[in-house]
């Protein structure tokens, strides 16, 4: 649907592979041996019904959950046990169902702080704020104008983000995600909320970001038109079980996906 | 009309990220150094330097230190003054073992004492968030009170069981102890209070001012950024407990002459926390606001209603001042959270389109 | 060696030595610590329906009791001015929650905690503004509170027991299985539990959020009022009493928030274990050390169980 060239272009090496991963809240299983692979550079789209435990799924890759079983291999390097903030240094980002900014900052300053991991100039240049630190500084500032400029934020740059509007709270979120420069991107529920404008305008962005950084790119939307528009391959969870792996028009078909939307009893 | 920034461009990022970008303010900024360096002490009276502006910009130390901890990184503590006493022990007993060395080095490196001290009292943020970790500094508390009470070489066993400033000279200038005039040691609180208040600025500016008020406003999105919140909010406690130690060395050293445990007892941990919630959280001018309005308004109450022929007893006094405080808190958490230094802002953009309301 | 004997042995040796003045350690350890629980109680309560965590609970004790005397040392009868004490903390309650609570609705709780910073301010200035700052004395006799002590010949040596302390413990006991029975059985009790589980979802069946905290409030009212009888008694009644009602929070953070018979245990192990700590293993680092025995056994179960003994895991979700 997206690059020219079809699906080839898409099908790089395995970026992210999930094995048999299981995950339980006291009783509740969340996910039971949920097994499926992210390629380099590919956008690939986890669906299910409410409940079916998606979010959960990015939990376990960036590191918040700890799955009882499975295992995680990020590019080549396998990891029972990780921190959240491992992932990051790995070059894993996500954004949130609910909108996680720093709502006391600026928008300026939540895409700064995103490039945090990057900067590691010493507490004596920062009491300073002069030589090594400024000129880190004015670096990194390039650097997030130019996510500023890409995703037209322009005008809200010095706006506290609690008094942002929601689907520019959204941006402002994907560019403090950005400005991490992942290698893979999480994405949770991107459209939630938004009118069928926003979410052209979101789509547009997500597409952008795969196409222009070459970020690879995992997404759970709900909105079935967007996921099938946008996404190279689409694994559908259900009850934290996997019932379906393939491109969008083979998961459209079958008969188990259809099942679980249409709320057939199990 | 009176304060506006139209007209200013920025050319370079150096300049859109200073800490100050707009004209008006730097001339601001200059005119009140100008005042507080030039025309206090040329036209203040020893009360006046003595009794209100040496313990204004102690208060406001110990209300930026706090500030950076709670308004800036979220994390709500009561042990500050506890930790103005750590500081001001160790200066004590630093200047005593090394009486040679200059007693401004001192009064800064207490603060490293201070700062070690408030890390290991920081240790709890990692497990405990919110009023859990209020409690565990409460600990650090009355922990630290009991040990400057209870361990006599604090205060070279004293009889009086309290700190008794000797005196210092610096370059053939008596800076400490009684026949310390009141303008040298103005100068030197000032001279270390705009020199750290700066550096605190700078430091909320940059990086690690973000990676702080990352942690308060979201801490769990932080850490899947990949600030590891354990060192962030350690060097937070360390940071603040730092301002915190020197400003109860200069309390001590600079401005009482003397204490004993007491000074730096819960009340005091209360009084700078009411500093920063009246002034504003997450606001270094706040803190300034803040202390000016905590550390005068006894003052006035104290002297203005006998002029207008209504004499108050010193306890009445007392009584109305923590009924005002009280209510003022309760006011400002409601009203305005973001303390006086929002209001401050108010006025500024008022200014900014005057004569028109908007 | 020395130390190590100072510390693990001499002080059982002791104990075994004179049982006599262990048992009277014991029992002042359980009177201090009924007296924690009860202030732990108020916080209890008024977190439990309101999530607030009140830090002014222990000047309400101090406030209820300074209101009692001052009442009655002003003419007011004692039985008389014990209901008109009644009526202030209603008045407390019902301000407190107007003026204050009712503002604050829907914020976050660390904002809410401060202002319970602001009321604590506001009660100590406006109780001694009222009732003058002196140290008061409470009216034991005119509330027909027994004096005097019961000796008992016993553990080879003699323990005395205050009969105000046993009165104390009786009261605090029924006190308790009074609340635990108006939780869990009445109406008004069962609606205080829904309104803690969640604000909208009462608000959504019909609670009226604004009477059930000035009940709560009220609530925690009568109990700081019962506390500050026996404490007054106990003691002087003044705002020094403060540092000793800060005791309180370790307390909860043993028993956990949401407890009422976690805030009891925990009361009780605090107070007798800073009573047995002081006595046998305080003159070792120089005494004093109830004055920070409890925050530190609270420190060491944040470490390790956040939750309290009673309280339910906390699960954090993203």
């Amino acid at each position: 649907m997206r690059a020219p060239g079809g699906p080839e272009v898409a099908a790089g090496d395995v970026l992210l592979s999930v094995e048999n991963v299981s995950l339980s809240f006291g009783g509740v299983k969340a996910v039971s041996d949920v097994s499926f692979d992210i390629r380099k550079g590919e956008i690939r789209a986890i669906i299910g019904p409410n409940g079916a435990g998606k979010t959960s799924m990015l939990n376990i890759i960036n590191g918040f959950y700890h799955p009882q079983q499975g295992r995680i291999t990020f590019q080549g390097k396998t990891r029972s046990k990780m921190r959240p903030h491992d992932a990051a240094h790995g070059g894993i980002a996500r954004t949130f169902q609910n909108v996680a900014l720093f709502r006391g900052m600026t928008a300026l300053d939540n895409i700064m702080a995103g490039r945090t991991l990057k900067m590691n100039k010493n507490l004596f240049w920062q009491l300073l704020r002069y030589g090594p630190a400024m000129a880190e500084e004015v670096e990194h500032r390039h650097r997030v104008e130019e996510i500023i400029d890409f995703l037209k934020i322009q005008e809200i740059r010095r706006t506290p983000v609690g008094r942002l509007p929601y689907g520019l709270q959204k941006r402002v979120e994907l560019g403090r995600a950005l400005a991490m420069e992942p290698e893979l991107l999480l994405l949770d529920e991107p459209m939630a909320g938004m009118n069928m404008e926003e979410k052209e305008d979101m789509s547009r962005f997500v597409l952008d970001v795969n196409d222009h950084y070459g970020t690879t790119i995992a997404l759970i939307e709900h909105d079935m038109g967007v996921v099938m528009d946008l996404s190279d391959r689409v694994v559908v969870l259900d009850h934290g079980i996997k019932i379906a792996d393939g491109t969008p028009d083979e998961v459209k078909k079958n008969k188990g996906v259809i099942d679980a939307y249409l709320g057939v009893a199990h | 009309m009176f304060y506006r920034e139209a007209g200013q461009f920025k050319t370079s990022y150096a300049s859109d990220q200073a800490v100050f970008p707009i004209l008006q303010d730097r001339i601001g900024v200059f005119i009140i150094l100008a005042i507080a360096f030039v025309v206090i002490p040329l036209t203040g009276n020893d009360f006046i330097i003595n009794a209100v502006m040496i313990p204004f910009l102690v208060f406001s130390l110990a209300a930026i230190g706090l500030n950076l901890l709670t308004g800036y990184t979220g994390q709500l503590s009561l042990g500050t003054g506890a930790f103005m006493g750590v500081g001001a022990y160790a200066c004590y007993k630093l200047t005593t073992i090394y009486p040679g060395v200059n007693i401004i080095i001192w009064v800064i490196a207490s603060g490293f004492f201070a700062a070690a001290v408030g890390a290991v009292f920081g240790l709890p943020s990692l497990r405990i968030k919110g009023f859990y970790l209020a409690i565990a500094t409460l600990a650090a508390q009355f922990f630290l009170e009991w040990c400057f009470i209870r361990i006599p070489w604090l205060y070279n066993y004293n009889v009086s069981a309290a700190i008794e400033v000797p005196q210092r000279e610096l370059f053939g200038i008596i800076v400490t102890g009684p026949r310390a005039s009141a303008e040298t040691r103005y100068y030197i609180v000032l001279s270390i209070v705009v020199v750290m208040t700066w550096m605190a600025s700078n430091l909320m500016h940059g990086r690690i001012g973000r990676m702080w008020m990352a942690v308060r406003d979201m801490d769990i999105a932080a850490e899947l950024m990949g600030i590891r919140l354990l060192p962030t909010k350690l060097l937070a406690f360390a940071i603040s407990s730092f301002y915190c130690g020197v400003s109860g060395a200069l309390m001590v050293f600079l401005w009482y002459g003397g204490a004993e445990s007491a000074v730096f007892n819960i009340n005091q941990s209360f009084t700078i926390l009411f500093m920063i919630i009246i002034g504003g959280l997450g606001s270094l001018l706040g803190s300034f606001l803040g202390a000016a309005l905590i550390y005068i308004l006894p003052i006035i109450l104290r002297f203005v209603p006998p002029q207008l022929g209504i004499p108050l007893h010193a306890a009445t006094i007392e009584h109305i001042t923590f009924m005002t405080i009280g209510a003022l808190i309760v006011f400002f958490l409601i009203a305005e959270p973001a303390g006086l230094a929002r209001l401050w802002q108010i006025g500024k953009q008022k200014l900014r389109v005057w004569p028109f309301p908007y | 060696m020395g130390i190590l004997y100072n510390i693990f042995i001499d002080p059982f040796v002791q104990m075994g030595q004179a049982p006599d003045l262990f048992v009277q350690t014991l029992w002042e350890g359980l009177v201090g610590g009924m007296l924690y629980a009860l202030i732990a109680l108020g916080f209890v309560l008024i977190f439990k329906a309101s999530g607030v965590f009140n830090f002014a609970q222990g000047i309400m004790v101090v406030f209820a009791a300074l209101t009692l005397v001052g009442l009655h040392t002003a003419g007011v009868p004692a039985f008389l001015a014990l209901g008109l004490t009644i009526a202030v903390m209603f008045a407390l309650a019902w301000t407190i929650e107007r003026v204050v609570l009712r503002p604050l609705v829907n914020q976050p709780d660390i904002i809410l905690f401060m202002a319970t910073f602001g009321i604590t301010y506001f009660l100590i200035g406006f109780g001694e503004f009222v009732f003058g700052g002196d140290p008061k004395v409470m009216i034991t006799e005119a509330l027909y509170l027994p004096k005097g002590s019961i000796t008992y010949k016993a553990f080879g040596g003699i323990v005395s027991l205050q009969r105000l302390d046993i009165v104390a413990v009786i009261v605090a006991s029924i006190m308790v299985a009074v609340l635990a029975v108006f939780f869990s059985k009445t109406r008004i009790g069962r609606a205080l539990r829904a309104v803690a589980d969640s604000h909208s979802a009462a608000l959504s069946v019909g609670i009226s959020l604004e009477q059930i905290w000035v009940i709560v409030w009220f609530a925690a009212g009568l109990v700081a009022l019962v506390t500050g009888i026996f404490w007054g008694a106990r003691s002087d009644v003044s705002f020094a009493l403060e540092v000793i009602a800060l005791k309180a929070l370790p307390v909860l953070i043993l028993g956990g928030f949401t407890s009422i018979p976690g805030a009891i245990v925990g009361g009780l192990i605090i107070g007798i274990g800073e009573k047995l700590g002081e006595f046998y293993w305080g003159p070792l680092v120089g005494s004093g050390t109830d004055a920070w025995f409890a925050y530190v056994i609270a420190l060491v179960f944040l470490l390790f169980r956040p939750q309290g003994l009673f309280g339910e895991k906390i699960i954090e979700r993203v």
